[in-house]
């Protein structure tokens, strides 16, 4: 496996997070951490209207007394009522809740302009992740010869390419085009397929939309031929949508991939077998900790989907408050209810935040000599490139170091502020990036963003 | 994209269409004289080690039970007026209650406004913001680091501690799971490895929990069975763990024993003599042991007592203490708690080498971090209201009451199992199940392989379709050739647990004259 330099990072941040809290003298008084894709770990507020739900299902006494609004109460009698032995505590059917399972079904067939879901084809899980790598323990054959691979986007969510790695596949990147808003073109997915002729054999096509490191939401026509591309070349698509509430670009809008499917119709919306991911960790709720997600599966042959289920049952079933907070994410308050006004204002003011954070993010780091970014269309990230004088680079080969990793490492040092390094996300070769979160308060963001520029401006004139 | 693949698929596309438009029946791609295409992803090409997993508890005879709830619901006659499902070990779904402080402490944690809610008590509080501290943001949302929360890990080293009278404890040995399955699982995938001859082997009890010979084939890892006595109430016998080894080596390199203790489905209690046994074996042998204690509050039995064996292996001194490698796991899903919803769970490695540990660490950062609610009730497991707190007495009287009923219950099962002609019982001495043999007539068993099921399959489907029970065959678990077994848990409330009983011995007496 891989090294993970998160760890010689994440080592050092807990080293400097120790020292501040022992009071040692630094320019800064606190780490801020953009490494992963955590809201709440940045400072953004859980919705209140979930939380209550899960505390009255957690503790039932708080469904009869008065302290949290009647319609939470109702919310979580109800729920209570579908759990075995009405607790929070029981395990449910190995895909979830039957009655929320039906309800995310619904949730998807409204999300799709009405194109029909199965609820016998969703499972609910311990995170997006989970569903994914069951998945691609389904498609990946550890002892083929020659192995399994699956194509997956460059730059890419690292984990999903340790996952794949790990169940003995083989990652098949193609490339996004950065200076086309990161568009995926699928020129490079022939070329990509074609350069696995001989090393591997390619079974599945993993696609994120709205993007993860890189921004971008994909337009319909590049998913029409994604589609196209996956049904002749006789792929399996795996669509990761984790981030589809997260959409900021006036311009954009997220389209899911079995909406796409369905309304090309037969016979491709019969055939293309594809898998689809949610999550309650990204979007509003920004629940990372909960470890809820769900998979909808079709057009997966009935034999497979046996095989599916047992993989699953030996999981058991997925936490139960994270099945209900992916109920509350898809089923939220309606107008008229009384925690709707609170539910929408706090909906707005992520939305708002996101906005500034969007364009203050785009407008700073393109200010900045040795800074480009493309526009962050959607999902949780910036992904802007580095462009650093050869100074910097012979440096970092000094001291054997990757150039961004020596970058995020100088960034963390002096400013507190951490980062991931782009390599970890596997882009082009000879390009560099960071990775961070930009799911923060707006004036953590503009802390983060003038943290930033002044240590950026200061280290392109020491490397000059 | 080659433009005139991109017309032919919307001419196909929009011609079916509009066959459908028209009301004909879509006869897909065969007025085209194409066959209907064949999947991208089929049985013959998946990945086959997939296909060998089965899971017991969750299987064929539950997916009936619950068709039956249905039926039942839409009002469809029956023999029966409900399903009493003793099939799983969710203690909760058939009426325990949960510990109220633990889950005022999660409430609390879930929506923090309530700690100026003065109807909560304030230990609960103190509990939950420390809980809070040690979350990102103040919030159970956030991502936590991969081995879990360190103050959680510091607690549960504590624990261990107490439990084990002083042994100590590292921290950094702890890893918080989702749920114990996930650490078991994690744990064979960091042993299996190697080819043919040289492909790992794992030992695991016949009887045995099912988790684990559904992983061991996913793993394509090879399954070393060895037989616990039923005459000797389930216990280990080591003449039989040598033979299964011995046997073993012959075809693949065993490197690890499991052992389930208290023990799942058999519910018996290892003596410490039979622990100190089996960690002398594993040494000698050089085997990796990983010791599923998830059942050690529930033990009933007097004259029983649950040893860990971390605490036996160290009082064996450092001749074992010092080279056994040993995992133990945890879990909050049974004992008294029964929050098998939570997914929380731990292990402790014991002796582990370095590099082997790097790549555990690693292994576990790709499930990004357990379910935090889930270490947060993990928290409080370890950590319980201490005398002299607001909560203590409330949570000493849920708890010794959850224990001794359960204690009766599995009293009350041996009891009554054991006056049925045809069914022989061992006691439960601990765990949340009875594991009884049952005779089955020659005629059922080759009408059953007629159907082609397995003769406990058999029994038990017909005692579902007539009296609604849902229980889970011995062949899920593992028997010896030609004996048959059922699992039921004893969680059902006392008084459907008599019903259950009841008509078990009145099923069992029917069944057997119907085929005699």
């Amino acid at each position: 496996m891989k090294k993970l330099d998160s760890t010689v990072l994440a080592r050092r941040a807990n080293q400097i997070k120790e020292e501040l809290r022992q009071k040692l003298r630094k320019p800064y008084k606190r780490v801020i951490d953009l490494y992963w894709g955590d809201p709440h770990a940045a400072g953004v507020k859980p919705l209140s209207f979930v939380r209550q739900v899960l505390a009255a299902c957690l503790y039932p006494d708080l469904v009869n007394s008065n302290t949290l609004p009647v319609d939470v109460r109702q919310r979580a009698q109800k729920l209570l009522g579908e759990c075995a032995g009405g607790s929070v505590g029981s395990y449910t059917a190995t895909a979830g809740i039957p009655e929320i399972v039906h309800r995310i079904s619904e949730f998807i067939t409204k999300r799709d302009g009405g194109a029909p879901s199965d609820p016998k084809n969703i499972y609910i899980s311990p995170g997006s992740q989970w569903a994914l790598r069951n998945i691609l323990k389904v498609l990946v054959n550890s002892q083929a010869s020659p192995r399994t691979g699956v194509l997956t986007p460059g730059p890419c969510y690292p984990l999903t390419n340790f996952t794949i790695e790990g169940l003995g596949g083989v990652t098949v990147p193609y490339c996004l085009s950065e200076e086309q808003g990161w568009e995926l073109q699928v020129e490079e997915l022939h070329r990509a397929l074609d350069s696995a002729k001989g090393v591997c054999n390619p079974v599945a096509l993993y696609v994120i939309n709205p993007g993860n490191p890189a921004g971008y939401v994909q337009s319909r026509k590049t998913m029409q031929e994604v589609i196209r591309f996956a049904s002749e070349k006789r792929l399996f698509l795996l669509a990761d949508e984790v981030y589809q509430e997260c959409v900021h670009g006036e311009k954009s809008e997220f389209l899911s991939y079995k909406r796409v499917l369905s309304e090309m119709g037969p016979p491709l919306s019969d055939t293309v077998e594809l898998a689809s991911f949610h999550s309650a960790s990204k979007g509003f709720m920004g629940e990372c900790g909960l470890r809820g997600g769900y998979v909808e599966l079709v057009n997966l042959d009935p034999d497979v989907m046996k095989c599916i289920y047992k993989l699953f049952s030996t999981d058991s079933c997925a936490p139960v408050l994270s099945q209900i907070a992916l109920d509350l994410m898809t089923s939220p308050p309606q107008p008229g209810d009384p925690s709707y006004p609170l539910y929408s204002e706090e909906i707005q003011h992520i939305k708002t935040m996101m906005v500034h954070n969007v364009k203050r993010v785009f407008e700073v780091l393109n200010s900045l000599p040795g800074f480009s970014c493309q526009p962050v269309e959607g999902g949780a990230f910036a992904f802007p490139r580095l462009h650093l004088p050869p100074k910097a680079i012979q440096k970092a080969k000094e001291m054997e170091m990757e150039t961004d990793l020596f970058y995020c490492m100088r960034l963390l040092e002096e400013t507190g502020v951490l980062v991931q390094p782009g390599m970890e996300n596997g882009p082009k070769e000879g390009t560099l990036h960071i990775r961070f979160c930009i799911m923060t308060p707006e004036d953590t963001m503009e802390e983060i963003l003038s943290r930033l520029s002044s240590f950026h401006t200061q280290f392109m004139k020491d490397f000059s | 994209m080659n433009h005139g693949t991109a017309l032919l698929w919307k001419r196909r596309a929009l011609s079916s269409l509009s066959a459908t438009r028209r009301g004909l029946p879509k006869e897909k791609m065969s007025e085209n004289g194409v066959s209907p295409r064949a999947k991208v992803l089929t049985i013959d090409n998946m990945n086959p080690t997939v296909k060998k997993v089965e899971y017991a508890v969750r299987g064929p005879i539950v997916q009936r039970a619950l068709e039956l709830e249905r039926e039942l619901s839409e009002g469809m006659k029956k023999p029966f007026v409900e399903v009493i499902k003793a099939n799983i070990g969710d203690a909760h779904a058939m009426g325990q209650q949960p510990i109220t402080f633990f889950r005022q402490v999660l409430a609390l944690c879930s929506y923090p406004e309530l700690l100026n809610d003065s109807s909560f008590p304030e230990d609960a509080k103190s509990r939950a913001r420390r809980i809070l501290q040690s979350c990102g943001g103040n919030s159970m949302g956030s991502y936590s680091a991969s081995q879990g929360i360190e103050s959680v890990r510091q607690d549960v080293a504590r624990y261990i501690e107490r439990r084990d009278g002083g042994v100590p404890c590292d921290p950094d040995n702890i890893f918080l799971t989702t749920g114990a399955s996930d650490g078991i699982v994690t744990m064979l995938k960091l042993l299996v490895c190697g080819e043919g001859e040289t492909r790992t082997g794992v030992m695991i009890s016949i009887p045995q929990y099912p988790l684990y010979s559904a992983a061991l084939a996913e793993l394509a890892a090879v399954q070393v069975n060895y037989y616990l006595n039923e005459e000797k109430c389930w216990s280990m016998d080591l003449s039989e763990l040598q033979r299964s080894l011995d046997e073993a080596r012959r075809h693949c390199n065993p490197r690890a024993l499991c052992v389930i203790n208290p023990g799942n489905p058999t519910g018996q209690v290892q003596s410490r003599q039979c622990i100190e046994d089996v960690i002398r074996f594993a040494a000698k042998e050089r085997l990796f042991l990983m010791a599923d204690e998830v059942y050690q509050d529930n033990v009933y039995a007097e004259g029983c007592q649950f040893h860990s064996f971390k605490k036996v292996l160290f009082d064996m001194g450092p001749e074992y203490s010092d080279i056994v490698e040993l995992v133990s796991f945890h879990s909050t899903s049974k004992c008294y708690m029964g929050e098998c919803g939570f997914r929380g769970g731990y292990m402790e490695i014991i002796n582990l080498d370095e590099e082997v540990r790097a790549q555990l660490t690693k292994l576990v950062s790709v499930r990004l971090c357990p379910p935090v609610p889930g270490q947060a009730l993990m928290d409080l497991v370890v950590n319980p209201p201490q005398i002299g707190e607001p909560s203590y007495d409330k949570f000493i009287k849920e708890r010794t009451a959850t224990l001794s009923v359960l204690a009766e219950k599995a009293k009350l099962t041996e009891q009554v199992l054991n006056t049925v002609n045809g069914i022989s019982c061992n006691p439960v001495q601990g765990a949340m199940y009875s594991f009884p043999r049952i005779s089955i007539p020659e005629k059922a068993i080759k009408e059953a392989t007629d159907k082609g099921q397995q003769a406990d399959m058999f029994y038990c489907m017909k005692l579902l379709e007539e009296t609604g029970i849902c229980l889970v065959p011995g062949s899920g678990f593992g028997q010896r050739d030609g004996t048959y077994h059922f699992r039921m848990t004893i969680l059902p409330s006392t008084d459907k647990l008599k019903i259950l009983l009841n008509k078990v011995k009145e099923f069992h007496q029917k069944f057997t004259e119907q085929y005699s």
